[in-house]
């Protein structure tokens, strides 16, 4: 965008003048740095902001109202090191046989199936409801929506078909990412509830003689 | 008839509105732009589906990093509180300094208050504010201590919460830190009564509908 100063003619036999320049500076540079700084600032301003997940561990001071579980909704999950995942249904329970481990994997087609199938109800209603929002059928604002949700997760817990009860134990060589990843699952599939809890004795013996 | 003659005219546009608008655009983001403080040592934070964007003040984050083995590095940040009059990073320095029998000056203050995360055994952490090179300083962010004997972490996390009890907690932990060593830093902040934590993390969107239900 260059500016071009046309040249004045010389007037006929008049005083040598000093030419009259018009008054324009030339923006074109300082355009193109305020362009570029902008560009950066609004770059910035947008993607860099980190993104939280939000966990709520249990108490640990034992309360006298302790949930009860029960034993066919539990869906226990284990940590094994370098990435591995292994998962059983049910409790452990004295003079019974020992449940078997399954094993699974962090894919699309691993874990995330199982919690489908078992919270399925769940998964549907919070779907449905959120695909609706999308299209325009039911205009609840997101305030709104989140107290359904949570309204539902709360039934959900309980009732008595609701879905599994999710404890995600960890191994002691279990990384940190693993943890995040199966945490991340349990927002994708809306399970309700959900809890990391330590390993016991037994399961640690499952898991030393679980299929590699 | 004669020709229209169409005047040569200079290709010349006014930038000055143009011109206007970009400076007053720059000014405002400029101002506005919160820059991230740059993390003590380089840590990859896991994926999730999580939209909620960080909490920008009073928050307390606590960096876990991978160090020799199996153990882990731990760094802090705090800020100074929403409001401006608030100095939490100063009480947090003062109530420290009475805990381990230190007294600061009010410059040495005055800087701490200006720093972003930090992580040292306390008895370096005078160096650490008085280093006058960056590199001198980034040098001694070895991490804090979380030995049983003499847990300073324990003793930032309790004083930091003591100072602004209306601080959330956001756990920055490298994805390769294993399990054992982030549950010591939760359990830790448990006993100090928090229970909810914002685990940071990178938004990774997943599509999962209702075709994904098994049959």
């Amino acid at each position: 965008m260059g500016e071009i100063v046309q040249e004045e003619k010389g007037q006929k036999g008049g005083k040598k003048r000093a030419k009259k320049q018009p008054a324009h500076v030339d923006m074109t540079p300082m355009v193109d740095l305020i362009c570029l700084l902008l560009t950066f600032f609004i770059l910035t301003a947008a993607f860099n902001k980190p993104k939280v997940m939000v966990i709520n561990m249990p108490d640990k001071k034992p309360t006298k109202d302790h949930p009860k579980v029960l034993a066919d909704r539990m869906l226990n999950i284990i940590l094994g090191d370098s990435g591995k995942v292994y998962y059983y249904v049910g409790m452990i329970e004295p003079g019974k046989p020992l449940p078997t481990l399954i094993k699974s994997n962090y894919s699309k087609d691993g874990i995330r199936k199982i919690l489908l199938e078992k919270n399925k109800d769940l998964f549907t209603k919070i779907t449905e409801y959120n695909n609706n929002r999308l299209t325009g059928k039911v205009r609840d604002a997101d305030t709104t929506a989140q107290r359904y949700i949570k309204e539902w997760k709360k039934a959900d817990a309980l009732s008595s078909k609701g879905g599994p009860t999710v404890l995600i134990k960890p191994d002691d060589k279990a990384k940190y990412k693993n943890i995040v990843a199966l945490v991340n699952e349990m927002a994708i599939t809306n399970i309700a509830v959900y809890a990391i809890v330590d390993m016991n004795k037994q399961e640690k013996d499952m898991l030393a003689h679980a299929p590699k | 008839m004669p020709k229209i003659k169409s005047t040569a005219r200079s290709p010349h546009i006014d930038m000055t509105p143009m011109v206007d608008l970009f400076s007053l655009l720059l000014t405002f983001f400029i101002l506005t732009a919160t820059f991230r403080p740059t993390d003590p040592t380089q840590i990859t934070i896991p994926n999730s589906v999580s939209e909620k964007i960080t909490p920008e003040k009073d928050i307390l984050t606590i960096y876990i990093a991978p160090g020799k083995g199996d153990k882990a590095k731990i760094f802090l940040n705090f800020d100074n509180g929403k409001d401006t009059t608030t100095h939490f990073r100063t009480e947090l320095l003062e109530q420290m300094g009475k805990q381990y029998k230190m007294t600061f000056t009010p410059k040495e203050k005055d800087i701490f208050s200006k720093k972003s995360n930090f992580g040292m055994p306390i008895n370096e952490l005078k160096a650490w504010i008085n280093a006058k090179e960056t590199k001198d300083a980034d040098k001694m962010q070895v991490g804090i201590p979380t030995d049983s004997l003499d847990n300073q972490f324990a003793w930032w996390i309790r004083t930091a919460r003591v100072v602004n009890p209306y601080a959330e907690v956001a756990i920055k932990a490298d994805g390769n830190v294993v399990y054992p060593q982030v549950k010591k830093v939760l359990d830790l902040i448990q006993d100090n009564g928090v229970n909810k934590f914002n685990l940071i993390t990178t938004y990774d969107k997943q599509d999962v509908g209702l075709k994904d239900i098994p049959k």
